[in-house]
């Protein structure tokens, strides 16, 4: 039936109209398209007029695409089952997986040249482009939102899908939350090369930037709200209880700390509506709330997902899933101000944020726990099956990485190791261990069943992944907390005449082998990924009948 | 599915699902680890009553200062208390002695080094280098070649005062931007800048004509840097004869310090470091291997 229908449509191409949806997303896009062109011939800064340029011509390629879409379909509705099962919505998740990678790769690669720079300073060429000032937040925002967001969106997409049985709601809103966050990365990376910045860690640009984040951010929530509300289950699966966290405490996350007003609508330039200890305070809520719900609950969500599916094991505790969501939710919420131990915000509010951040060592293993105990059964293939070990490893990782930071978030700790490499180091286990491999995981899982392939077109080149990178991790944190823990003791070292042991430029000085090493750690992580995009690339190329072929020697999948 | 009412175990555990399933996926109706509650209590506990302890709650206007009293600046106010308290005896016996005396007396001497190479480290390593080695247009503070005398009484001055810096005593001197002014051709700028060159022994160009550069050198350069080119102290002028070079010794180097002229200059440390740490520092860069 539906076939027939839309073959009546073809043969009578606008006979049904455009649909609200394909009106509203051409309409609001034509609006942009004449503001963009309004602001490109109006403002005086060249890097906003390319801002606004590159707006212009996206705003129209949507209207273009959108009238495409109407003349294809005829106007008639994509069905919502086929033969009594769910017609899924695969081709958004595909494109956030092929984005993932690529974005990851780049956000690698620059990570790798500003641990370099670090290293060997040369290496700035006296470029301003390319300095460190710029080059880092290039390097947070390329893999914190660019390659982890794009896993995020991705697996989200899918895995509301398949546990509520239903089709993703809207047609053209997954793509235009898809397309348009890739485009705002592009807008926000070409932003910092240029210099565009709002100067707010983990939040760098500027005012236009977050207004259309904003309403993708909120089309993401619409999107996958509506997907839960129609489910065909009874009850929501716990992967979307943090999957919903999630979206909608980062909603609110950017709003509050990117509330600014523009000098005016053809300025990229704006400011900040906090000041002070309250802009500070605010911006460590944002900073540790988006490693909170960003970082964490969203990853956990795809462990809640991709572990119990690949080990074919039911998830170790309901009970604990619940006590340890809600407890992680309420709890994060608190913990910001650990990152200003003996600064001016006032010691009660210190008090709290180290208080907080310690209750939330439990509600944080909870997840751990209820990770590693669904292997419970499925430990053997472990040996056979390095995805899972992957996904199994990045558990491990988490829950280091969470005993760490209740640990740093102690003000005697933090005394020693706040300013120093140790944070890098904390930062990283969390960022390559945790939020890399469950990513890694997810994506080996994902491509095989997007392109419809048996299994992946190597499980030996996954081993060397695997490897590769690990190595690699090891030796990026374990150099940063050599180094960091000796810069916190050269820092506070005082000679028995009661003077200060180190100069500051020793202590710079001191970090260069472990910088080298570090490097060396980033370039191994690199690697690693690079083997894992051939991987990719031979799976989705390789016809299914083939892949099965392919020799892994001793190694097999899960399932 | 399974229904609600029918207990679904799991073979491997023995433990019951809660009956719904997603996608494949079951759960298990665990308990919570005990350990893990007994832990989550335990921080818990162990944060109200650090909450009691340390300041904590927000009030209207104030907040609840906790039973310890404790807060970061006072904390920060004794630390700072206790280590003047710790280096007083010797930071008075400083203050009281002159440079020569601490000089000849070597429980204060070993205190004035320890204390100025502290103080080097974060002032004045920036330009000098962490070793006093110097870089291009920074002088070398371990050779015994010094543009305003290397006596531990000059160089108390030169920190105290700086060089061409805003304080009133401040070292001054300037060398002329020949030319720039117009007061020397490009040529005699040249020939000039060879005869610098071989004062010191090093090469110099064919075009070199000696009658020449000595004679523009015995008009222009003489009456800041000496008849033979050996400097002097009272103006900052450095010796040309001794092979150490502030900019560089390549003839582009000299030929464009005397096109555009040099003057670089240094802070005046007064003000901004206490006088025993003045003196400290004069006393440490003097012991660095060049005092005189």
């Amino acid at each position: 039936m539906a076939q027939s229908t839309q073959l009546a449509g073809s043969q009578n191409p606008l006979s049904k109209g455009m649909s609200a949806a394909e009106m509203t997303f051409a309409v609001v896009a034509a609006a942009m398209a004449f503001l963009s062109v309004y602001i490109t011939a109006k403002t005086t800064s060249g890097p906003f007029a390319f801002h606004a340029s590159l707006f212009a011509l996206a705003s129209v390629a949507t209207v273009v695409a959108v009238f495409n879409r109407n003349m294809n379909s005829g106007g008639a509705t994509i069905p919502q089952e086929i033969d009594g099962k769910p017609n899924y919505n695969y081709g958004p998740v595909k494109f956030g997986t092929i984005a993932a990678l690529f974005w990851g790769i780049a956000g690698f690669t620059v990570g790798l040249v500003i641990a370099l720079q670090l290293a060997f300073p040369a290496l700035n060429f006296d470029l301003p482009w390319i300095s460190f000032g710029r080059l880092r937040p290039l390097h947070t925002s390329a893999v914190i939102f660019a390659f982890g967001g794009n896993v995020l969106i991705a697996s989200s997409f899918y895995v509301v899908q398949r546990t509520c049985r239903v089709r993703l709601a809207g047609d053209i809103a997954p793509w235009f939350v898809m397309l348009g966050y890739n485009f705002f990365i592009v807008i926000a990376g070409t932003g910092y090369l240029l210099g565009i910045t709002q100067s707010k860690e983990y939040a760098e640009p500027e005012w236009y930037a977050d207004l259309f984040l904003t309403a993708i951010w909120v089309t993401y929530f619409l999107v996958f709200l509506a997907t839960v509300i129609k489910r065909k289950e009874p009850h929501i699966y716990v992967a979307n209880w943090f999957y919903i966290a999630f979206i909608v405490t980062i909603a609110v996350l950017h709003i509050g700390n990117n509330a600014a007003v523009p000098v005016s609508l053809t300025s990229p330039k704006s400011y900040i509506v906090w000041s002070g200890v309250q802009d500070a305070m605010m911006q460590w809520w944002y900073g540790h709330n988006a490693v909170g719900f960003f970082l964490t609950a969203g990853f956990l969500a795809i462990m809640y997902y991709f572990v119990p599916k690949r080990a074919e094991r039911p998830v170790y505790s309901y009970r604990l899933s619940i006590i340890h969501f809600w407890a992680l939710i309420f709890l994060y919420m608190w913990a910001g101000p650990h990152h200003l131990h003996y600064t001016a915000l006032p010691d009660w509010a210190q008090t709290l944020g180290m208080a907080f951040s310690i209750v939330l060592w439990m509600p944080s293993w909870g997840g751990m726990i209820n990770g590693l105990m669904t292997l419970s059964g499925a430990w053997d293939k472990l040996r056979t099956d390095p995805v899972l070990r992957m996904l199994v490893v990045s558990i491990a990782f988490y829950g280091m990485s969470t005993f760490e930071g209740p640990l740093m978030s102690i003000k005697v700790v933090n005394s020693l190791s706040h300013y120093t490499d140790w944070t890098i180091g904390h930062v990283h286990s969390g960022a390559l261990g945790w939020v890399g491999y469950v990513s890694f995981g997810a994506i080996y899982c994902l491509v095989p069943w997007l392109w419809n392939k048996p299994q992946l077109y190597s499980l030996r080149l996954v081993n060397w992944h695997f490897w590769v990178s690990t190595i690699g991790i090891v030796l990026y944190i374990s150099a940063m907390w050599v180094a960091g823990i000796l810069q916190g003791l050269m820092w506070r070292a005082y000679t028995t005449l009661g003077f200060l042991e180190y100069s500051f430029v020793e202590t710079v000085e001191a970090m260069h082998p472990f910088y080298v090493i570090r490097a060396l750690g980033g370039l191994l992580f690199l690697a690693g990924a690079v083997i894992m995009c051939w991987n990719v690339y031979r799976t989705i190329v390789t016809p299914a009948a083939e892949t099965r072929q392919v020799p892994s020697g001793a190694l097999a999948p899960a399932h | 599915m399974t229904p609600a009412h029918q207990e679904d175990i799991d073979a491997h555990t023995g433990t019951a699902t809660t009956g719904h399933e997603w996608d494949g996926i079951r759960e298990l109706n665990t308990p919570l680890p005990k350990w893990w509650l007994y832990i989550l209590y335990g921080t818990i506990v162990w944060a109200i009553g650090y909450i009691v302890v340390y300041p904590a709650i927000p009030l209207v206007s104030s907040f609840t200062p906790g039973l310890s009293g404790w807060s970061s600046r006072a904390a920060v106010t004794q630390d700072l208390a206790d280590l003047t308290q710790q280096r007083a005896p010797m930071v008075d016996a400083l203050a009281k002695a002159s440079l020569q005396e601490i000089g000849k007396d070597d429980r204060l001497r070993g205190f004035a080094l320890a204390q100025g190479r502290a103080a080097f480290g974060d002032n004045c390593a920036p330009c000098h280098g962490a070793g006093g080695g110097g870089a291009v247009s920074f002088p070398n503070l371990n050779d015994d070649d010094w543009l305003w005398g290397g006596k531990v009484d000059d160089i108390h001055q030169t920190i105290a005062y700086g060089v061409r810096s805003a304080h009133e005593k401040t070292r001054s001197s300037a060398m002329p931007a020949f030319g720039q002014t117009g007061i020397l051709k490009p040529a005699e700028v040249d020939q000039v800048a060879d005869h610098v060159r071989s004062l010191s022994g090093l090469p110099t160009d064919k075009t070199y004509d000696k009658a020449a550069g000595a004679k523009i050198f015995e008009e222009n350069c003489s009456a800041c840097h000496g008849a033979g080119g050996k400097g002097n102290l009272e103006f900052g002028a450095p010796d040309l004869t001794d092979q150490i070079w502030l900019f560089g010794s390549s003839k582009a180097s000299i030929a464009e310090g005397v096109h555009r002229g040099r003057g670089s200059m240094m802070p005046a440390w007064s003000g901004r470091l206490d006088d025993t740490t003045i003196k400290a520092l004069a006393v440490y860069v003097h012991a660095l291997g060049g005092g005189k």
